[in-house]
């Protein structure tokens, strides 16, 4: 046995013993340690197998640095790959599996990759499987992927739900170590709102105090613009899943904390010393021997050599001599050593060698002794279990550069410290470089096997991968990075790429702050992708918006389509219908006897105030100056470069005040561009707009009934009469009673038609009595299918035509655009490139057979042409079959459409085998002259 | 990032979308001629190494249109104003 469990000490609970599971086989640990720490107090050494040579690795250190002990946790969905062991929190059966191996951890098949080391060189992706292409997709990525792959995807649903939480703070305290605690005692004490965040589950010693807010198990991954920091407390991955927090409760929360100052107390990595062998199972940072022994009383060997190159190891040295850990042997690179470390190896009774190195490590799944080379020059061969190293530390600065932040060298301790910090960020402790690498001297390379030693242990990089990339010239720090995988992946270069990038400055003969520096992105540590959703998935990415007449729609059967945020009623199938057959029967009864349709979805703006008339005329194309008090009419708007950007009516109630309608789809939009008409383009003008859309329950009542199923609604004296109330009327009167109403004589679909609007509260009551009234008519709800047959049928633009690319002539609606006034896009609609007639332009089209249907999206061109882009015409917009004509009719954008209505063209769709002729006519099919509506 | 909205206060920028420069200005001759002051406004925009004044619309608020000053280097907010007040 070499690592075990001490007999006394640490911050565990001895009381508490865990039982859990690694690679399937039972072990027991303690609350209070981690599953690095119950891996080693059970000899576990061996924890995973690297990334390219498929090596057997074990724990380098205690922390979120680790870079070799990835595990697989839990089991089905919600397995979770590439944890590192030294960051999970041991509970009662706990599930671990190592990552990486085939088949199994002591013996890897893959591990012949070691063999074929030259192979897996400095850019070995670009270099081995150029050639031939075609053997990328079948040979060589899935052979890649299989062989490289960290860790596996569950390929099941996330199970676990998440949450979001907003705080603010006065200061935010990173960082639960000795400065950080002494940071949030200070500021808590003077009065500030203080929250501290600490990604362990140490307890802290803090005062219980109202302003003084600790979130544990709580990473600050990001900084964010104005004092915006992005945080993700783990909730219950700490917890077995049939703990009742763990069953209920969320597993992380993502937390967006806003801070007018924050503390860094981030505290310091340790540097690993680059030798060769430096990856054997057993070869640990200093620091980290020290955490295993004091806070979870955990020796990882008995017979330690120990290899630095400053004093700060010296009280970690002792805290193992204490443990019982035999200290072989010393390796102190300088010269002369310090009086530190002369005193440590009296104290202990440990050899020093002065200014020596260790050559490399022995053994074959842990390491078993080293080669020193002495200041002479004298190999020593020294047996151990445990090799203690550190090449100095490296302040955890990567929150002060997430702001573009510069770290800067700082040669008296031979390492980056922060540079430009954060707005009302301040760095303290270790994080800021003070009290560490006392008296260092840097070693960046040791010994005579860069293959075999070790930059980047995530990444199987050497220190010859990193010599090899700048002989063959990407000696840039970037390129570095890239072609030789330095410093990518969970890890990010933690433990790292300081040492690559200061073997970098040793071979190109330059100085490190020469060479670059190493900046961070957010995040820290791996973040979940599911926390940062939080509960915004599935039905709940967005809000649903339902219409006022949606219950009335529920219980009359009808099938919903999304429209937006919006859930609206796509047609009402009664029996065994399908959808084809219920539209149909819906059209008919729209044209031939009455429907109604709930449009509330439409944007509505209530316009009030001296000015609305001068307001509508600047941000309508089309004039309004004389419209009439009870007279709607269409209006037509542009954006400023001339393009359509919504169209809808407007109706005129008083002499002040007005209703505009816009598409459902812009309704928003709309209400944007005017407030930025108002505010910013025309403050001067009088004018208020509140958008109602949600006030109004909306319906359109149209067919040739519908004047005599309103009739019964409306109260007296009210004249429904065709003089009194022609098509494009506006009137408030009451209906069923005294209800307040707003009544428009509209017509999308081409019949006689209404729209008639009440409270938004009246919304289901008023399409239960519609049904009522009008059941001697057969009256019919129908739904959005319907409504789009018909206005397609009618030849009224909507989406597919509205599409952002189209202009006033290109709908047919050039004679709308007024040439008396200012109004917003008139200058460059009036663009020769805008007003071209070879512009595609609005048509019909019908098959020439009259049967084969037409599709959307399909292109034209002229029969006789060849079948090239560059004979495409136009493309269809809409299509349909029409239940009116009783055949396929189609909108198109067709180049001079207007001037070539009697000729053919040819409606090809090469994807979905669509390639027919069709008559080009006018855009109306249906009751050209208009007849109808005014009936 | 947040903008000190001056009728809701310091929001998030989830609250806001953002429009473009704000020192543009619409010609004042009605839009009878498609000149090239025309197509300037509405196409041609400096791209700022500093300090840029910025259209911002409280969308998720109040629906006011802000100028805000923002340093596009740094992404500091020098400033914030109410459009209404500029023009």
């Amino acid at each position: 046995m070499t690592a075990h469990r001490l007999p006394a000490g640490g911050l565990i609970d001895r009381g508490r013993p865990l039982g859990f599971t690694f690679d399937g086989k039972r072990y027991q640990g303690f609350a209070g340690d981690t599953l690095a720490s119950a891996l080693l107090a059970n000899d576990v050494r061996l924890v995973g197998r690297s990334f390219k040579y498929h090596r057997p690795r074990g724990l380098i250190a205690a922390g979120v640095e680790e870079p070799n002990a990835l595990v697989e946790l839990r089991s089905g969905g919600y397995r979770e790959p590439n944890t590192r062991a030294t960051v999970v929190e041991l509970f009662e059966g706990l599930e671990a599996r190592s990552q990486n191996r085939f088949p199994s951890l002591k013996f890897d098949l893959l591990g012949v990759n070691s063999l074929l080391a030259p192979l897996f060189a400095a850019g070995f992706y670009y270099k081995t499987f150029m050639w031939p292409a075609s053997f990328w997709e079948k040979l060589y990525e899935p052979a890649i992927r299989r062989a490289a792959g960290l860790g596996r995807h569950s390929r099941q649903a996330d199970p676990d739900t998440y949450e979001k939480s907003h705080e603010f703070c006065d200061v935010l305290v990173i960082g639960g170590g000795t400065s950080g605690i002494a940071a949030a005692r200070e500021a808590a004490a003077a009065g500030a709102r203080v929250i501290l965040c600490d990604e362990g589950f140490a307890p802290l010693d803090l005062p219980d105090a109202a302003n003084l807010s600790v979130f544990m198990r709580c990473t600050v991954f990001g900084v964010y613009d104005g004092g915006t920091y992005g945080a993700v407390q783990r909730l219950t991955d700490h917890l077995p899943a049939s703990h009742p927090s763990a069953r209920g409760g969320p597993r992380q929360r993502f937390m967006k904390i806003v801070a007018d100052r924050s503390i860094l107390a981030s505290g310091a990595f340790e540097r690993p010393m680059v030798f060769g062998y430096n990856d054997l199972p057993g070869i640990m940072l200093a620091g980290a021997v020290a955490t295993y022994v004091t806070r979870y009383a955990v020796a990882p060997g008995t017979n330690a050599v120990i290899f630095l190159n400053h004093d700060d190891v010296v009280p970690n040295v002792q805290i193992m001599a204490d443990a019982g850990i035999a200290i072989t042997a010393i390796v102190d690179v300088r010269a002369t050593s310090s009086e530190a470390v002369r005193v440590l190896s009296h104290r202990i009774q440990a050899p020093v060698f002065a200014g020596a190195v260790i050559d490399r490590a022995h053994g074959s799944t842990a390491v078993s002794g080293v080669d020193i080379i002495d200041a002479r020059g004298t190999k020593i061969s020294v047996p151990c279990d445990l090799v203690a190293m550190s090449g100095g530390w490296n302040p955890v600065l990567h929150l002060t550069s997430h702001l573009d932040g510069k770290p800067i060298w700082d040669e008296a301790i031979a390492a980056f410290v922060p540079g430009t910090l954060p707005h009302g960020m301040q760095v303290v402790g270790a994080a800021a470089g003070c009290g560490i690498n006392a008296n260092i001297q840097p070693l960046w390379l040791s010994g005579q096997h860069p293959a075999k030693s070790f930059v980047d242990f995530q990444n199987d990089v050497t220190a010859r991968d990193l010599i090899l990339a700048k002989q063959e010239g990407f000696a840039a720090v970037e390129h570095l990075k890239r072609y030789t995988t330095l410093g990518m992946a969970t890890d990010q270069g933690k433990t790292s790429n300081v040492n690559g990038l200061a073997i970098l400055a040793t071979e190109t003969g330059k100085t490190i702050p020469e060479t670059g520096t190493t900046r961070f992105r957010p995040p820290y540590t791996p973040v979940a992708l599911g926390v940062l959703a939080g509960p915004h998935r599935g039905k709940y990415f967005k809000p649903t918006r339902l219409t006022p007449t949606h219950d009335f729609a529920v219980a009359n059967h009808a099938t919903f389509v999304e429209a937006g945020l919006w859930l609206r009623a796509r047609y009402f199938a009664q029996g065994t219908e399908d959808r084809r057959a219920a539209v149909f029967r819906e059209v008919d009864a729209v044209r031939n006897g009455v429907g109604f349709c709930d449009v509330t979805t439409l944007g509505k703006i209530d316009i009030q105030g001296p000015d609305s008339v001068k307001f509508l005329e600047f941000v309508y194309a089309n004039g309004w100056n004389d419209l009439a008090i009870g007279r709607v009419r269409y209006g037509l708007m542009l954006r400023e470069d001339g393009f359509v950007m919504d169209d809808g009516t407007c109706a005129r109630l008083g002499q002040q005040h007005f209703v505009m309608t816009t598409t459902t789809a812009n309704a928003a939009k709309v209400m944007q561009h005017m407030e930025f008409c108002h505010q910013v383009l025309a403050p001067a003008l009088d004018v208020c707009f509140v958008s109602v859309t949600d006030q109004w329950a909306q319906l359109a009542i149209a067919g040739p009934h519908a004047r005599r199923v309103l009739q019964r609604l409306v109260d007296p004296p009210f004249d429904l009469s065709n003089d009194a109330f022609p098509h494009m009327a506006a009137a408030v009167p009451t209906i069923c009673g005294g209800i307040a109403a707003r009544l428009f004589r509209l017509s999308f679909s081409g019949e006689l038609g209404y729209e008639l609007a009440v409270p938004a509260r009246y919304g289901n009551a008023l399409a239960a009595q519609l049904m009522q009234t009008g059941a001697d008519f057969n009256i019919t709800p129908y739904g959005t299918e319907a409504l789009g047959v018909m206005r397609i049928e009618k030849g009224h633009p909507a989406g597919p035509e509205l599409n952002g690319q189209t202009t006033a002539h290109d709908l047919g609606l050039a004679r709308l655009l007024s040439r008396k006034k200012d109004y917003v896009g008139r200058a460059l609609a009036a663009r020769p490139a805008l007003t071209d007639p070879h512009r595609p332009t609005l048509v019909g089209l019908k098959p020439c057979d009259r049967r084969t249907i037409l599709r959307a999206g399909s292109h034209l061109l002229r029969p006789e042409a060849a079948l090239t882009a560059a004979n495409d015409e136009g493309f269809v917009t809409s299509a349909i079959v029409s239940p009116t004509l009783g055949y396929p009719i189609a909108l198109a954008l067709l180049a001079n459409g207007p001037a070539r209505i009697g000729e053919t063209i040819r409606v090809y769709d090469p994807i979905r085998n669509g390639d027919v002729l069709a008559d080009i006519v006018a855009p109306v099919f249906h009751d050209p002259a208009g007849s109808r509506r005014h009936a | 990032m947040r903008i000190a909205c001056p009728y809701c206060g310091p929001r998030g920028l989830e609250e806001f979308l953002y429009h473009g420069d704000a020192s543009v200005r619409r010609p004042e001759d009605g839009g009878a001629v498609p000149d090239q002051a025309w197509t300037d406004y509405v196409y041609l925009r400096e791209n700022a190494n500093g300090p840029h004044r910025e259209l911002w619309y409280h969308h998720a608020g109040c629906h006011a249109w802000l100028v805000v000053t923002r340093d596009l280097r740094s992404h500091d907010i020098l400033g914030v104003t109410a459009a209404r007040d500029e023009a």
